[in-house]
């Protein structure tokens, strides 16, 4: 299985269709999330959230829900939606790699924020293609020989790591 | 699936705690937490029953510091070790760059480590992976217990391809940091190979 690489390009790329998405859809926080589990960008107020651990949950939410829907004989459930007293959490797939996800409370609604993830989904997807070739090209520029920054990693580089 | 963020200079790894029910997982991730310097540490999330069984995963994020110019941030993850559970242990293992195996040094549980471990490997190989290939360390757990059968036994038992094997105690953290050590060195080395 290939890595996840993600390069600046793209990332201010997904940054900005983010950041649109969470002003039209009136939303207070709008994140992306790999299925394993990492989050790949987020805009909005983060401070009070502890994004690493929502990242985690999230994939295993809808990892758990990919399992339930297999066993009914769906594919997968592409939208879930959590209802909260205050705010709401609506997830879905993207090109059904990676997950996007949107928190919001009553300055917006289900329907607004279903609008706009539709039309940030299209956009989305296009990104996470051209970063799909990226890593692509990138395999094979490492197979021809050219060098990853990593390449050099040494056994000191790693117990440093662990010293006190 | 190693995350490689050049935007973010980060590098994370997703590294799997596996092995048979009650055989201390959640404890080296208990220890591991307990032990590590607020700055470098996420919350530990535990998805449990009520009465502390794991029922989905425990997850925990670290921060090792910098290799190259990249933080490296490791994602600690343990699964439901009680046979039922497979469908939820089987999800944890998605993405997965390490396994840890924790192995229960009581004689009685050595079936269970069998059947575990047979259970991880297929469970991997559902994923694309190959036990036999993917980074991989065993810890023989529980040495204090009286009725830990010799580590000489388990390594014979249980260590089928020269894995880095550890003896631990994972309630005094004796064995859990060589252990998360072992296992981040060898996801690291396999970067270079890439």
């Amino acid at each position: 299985m290939s890595d996840f690489i993600l390069f600046d390009e793209e990332f201010h790329q997904l940054k900005d269709v983010i950041g649109r998405l969470k002003a039209d859809a009136q939303a207070k926080v709008v994140f992306i999330v790999d299925k394993n589990g990492q989050q790949i960008a987020a805009m909005g107020d983060m401070e009070s959230l502890d994004t690493t651990s929502l990242a985690s949950l999230t994939a295993g939410n809808v990892a758990a829900t990919d399992g339930l829907a297999r066993l009914i004989g769906e594919k997968e459930f592409p939208v879930l939606f959590h209802e909260g007293e205050r705010d709401n959490v609506y997830i879905s797939i993207v090109g059904q790699r990676v997950i996007l996800v949107v928190i919001f409370d009553e300055r917006s609604s289900l329907g607004l924020v279903r609008l706009r993830v539709r039309k940030a989904n299209g956009e989305l997807e296009r990104i996470f293609d051209t970063i799909q070739k990226k890593v692509e090209s990138e395999k094979t520029r490492r197979q021809e020989g050219y060098d990853s920054p990593f390449a050099e990693i040494t056994d000191e580089d790693i117990d440093s790591l662990f010293r006190e | 699936m190693t995350f490689i963020n050049y935007a973010a200079r980060e590098i994370n790894c997703k590294i799997v705690y596996y092995g048979p029910g009650l055989c201390g997982k959640t404890t080296n991730l208990q220890y591991i937490y307990d032990r590590t310097n607020p700055a470098a540490k996420g919350k530990l999330i535990s998805l449990a029953t009520e009465t502390d069984r794991t029922l989905f995963f425990d997850f925990l994020p670290l921060d090792l510091g910098t290799v190259r110019g990249f933080k490296t941030r490791f994602h600690l993850y343990t699964v439901p070790g009680q046979v039922f559970y497979d469908a939820s242990r089987k999800l944890i293992l998605k993405g997965v760059d390490g396994v840890v195996f924790v192995a229960d040094s009581q004689e009685a549980r050595m079936d269970a480590n069998v059947e575990s471990l047979m259970n991880l490997e297929k469970n991997l190989v559902d994923h694309g992976f190959d036990l036999q290939a993917i980074p991989y360390v065993l810890q023989l757990n529980k040495r204090d217990l009286p009725t830990a059968v010799t580590a000489e036994e388990l390594y014979r038992q249980l260590n089928f391809k020269g894995e880095p094997t550890f003896e631990a105690t994972a309630p005094t953290g004796q064995g859990v940091f060589d252990t998360l050590k072992a296992i981040a060195k060898q996801v690291l080395m396999e970067l270079r190979k890439k």
